[in-house]
């Protein structure tokens, strides 16, 4: 089953990337086409993070949060992801003692 | 060249290995064994999607939803082929192939900041080698990911579950640091999403609404933006 689902994702990930190389020569999108596109990893961070950051710890979801908060703050002031991700882990460990 | 490529993509590598570790240790208290969460990073590629699909499969999604949302979250990799494969003209096509099956957010973006070795003599090898170097230490740092979630303290490996959050905000708040009109899309996104999912919708399902309909905002939102770039 499993290897069922990485194969399927295999294909769907590396269907759009190899695609252009065939395509780039006789297509153009209009621009709001491109304005979507463009739009679509911000989105889907978006619905990444919120809700699944209260579901950290189910039955304690400010927990989550607050680790959500911290990360955007160490993100916020230019800190390296890898430093930002550390920071959110050891606020969940802090919070949960 | 080669060596100049994995140069170019020694950041890269110092930047996925710890996020690949935090994948692989997640994977693994997901249920999934060494070898198959390896073999995600092998065939698949896409650290946000794996991160997704490990989320899903701890929260009991069908595998349908993940094939879908993997497929929704990638597609950005589409319009980064493109622009890449543009560049690419003076590369054949069989060496453009697998190039743009290593394409990610990372190594799409550096090698944009490489242009003139598009046009050099063994361009391709620049290329290959830059994102080999991310391959690898991607790949790897799965695997250890994978051995090391067997043996880590049960409280530390819980409070990495946060992990793919903090990396999620991680690449989102510097884009909203610069266009303060991106936070508007994320927001929407997470608007549908979290009705979707009030009303009873599953997880996987909600996220791929969400993605879409939170990127047609960006048709409005990102108008103006072009001529900016």
């Amino acid at each position: 089953m499993m290897i069922w689902m990485i194969i399927g994702m295999a294909i769907v990930t590396a269907v759009p990337r190899f695609l252009p190389a065939f395509i780039v020569d006789f297509i153009h999108f209009p621009p709001w086409v491109d304005r979507w596109l463009n739009a679509i990893p911000y989105a889907a961070l978006g619905a990444l993070i919120f809700p699944g950051v209260m579901s950290v710890k189910p039955d304690a979801p400010q927990i989550g949060v607050i680790a959500g908060l911290v990360a955007v703050l160490l993100a916020w002031l230019n800190i390296h992801i890898i430093f930002v991700v550390i920071g959110a882990i050891l606020s969940v460990f802090l919070l949960t003692l | 060249m080669v060596k100049r490529g994995v140069m170019a993509g020694f950041p890269i590598m110092l930047g996925y290995f710890p996020i690949a570790l935090t994948y692989g240790v997640l994977a693994n208290q997901s249920g999934m064994t060494t070898v198959e969460l390896t073999l995600m990073s092998v065939l698949v590629f896409a650290g946000a999607a794996q991160f997704l699909a490990v989320g899903m499969v701890a929260a009991g999604t069908g595998m349908g939803e993940i094939i879908i949302a993997t497929f929704v979250l990638n597609f950005r990799h589409f319009v980064m082929s493109l622009s890449f494969v543009n560049r690419l003209k003076n590369i054949a096509l069989r060496a453009k192939l697998p190039l743009t099956l290593g394409l990610t957010d990372e190594t799409f973006t550096v090698s944009a900041l490489y242009r003139k070795e598009a046009k050099e003599d063994y361009g391709a090898y620049f290329y290959t080698a830059l994102i080999l170097t991310a391959y690898v230490s991607w790949v790897g740092g799965s695997f250890a990911g994978g051995i090391l979630g067997d043996i880590m303290p049960p409280r530390l490996s819980e409070s990495m579950g946060v992990a793919l959050y903090a990396m999620f905000i991680g690449l989102l708040v510097p884009s909203v640091k610069k266009h303060y009109r991106i936070a508007f899309i994320a927001i929407a996104a997470m608007a549908v999403n979290y009705v979707c999912q009030s009303f009873g919708m599953n997880q996987g399902w909600a996220i791929v609404i969400g993605t879409v309909a939170g990127g047609f905002s960006g048709i409005w939102i990102l108008r103006g933006e072009e001529e900016e770039q």
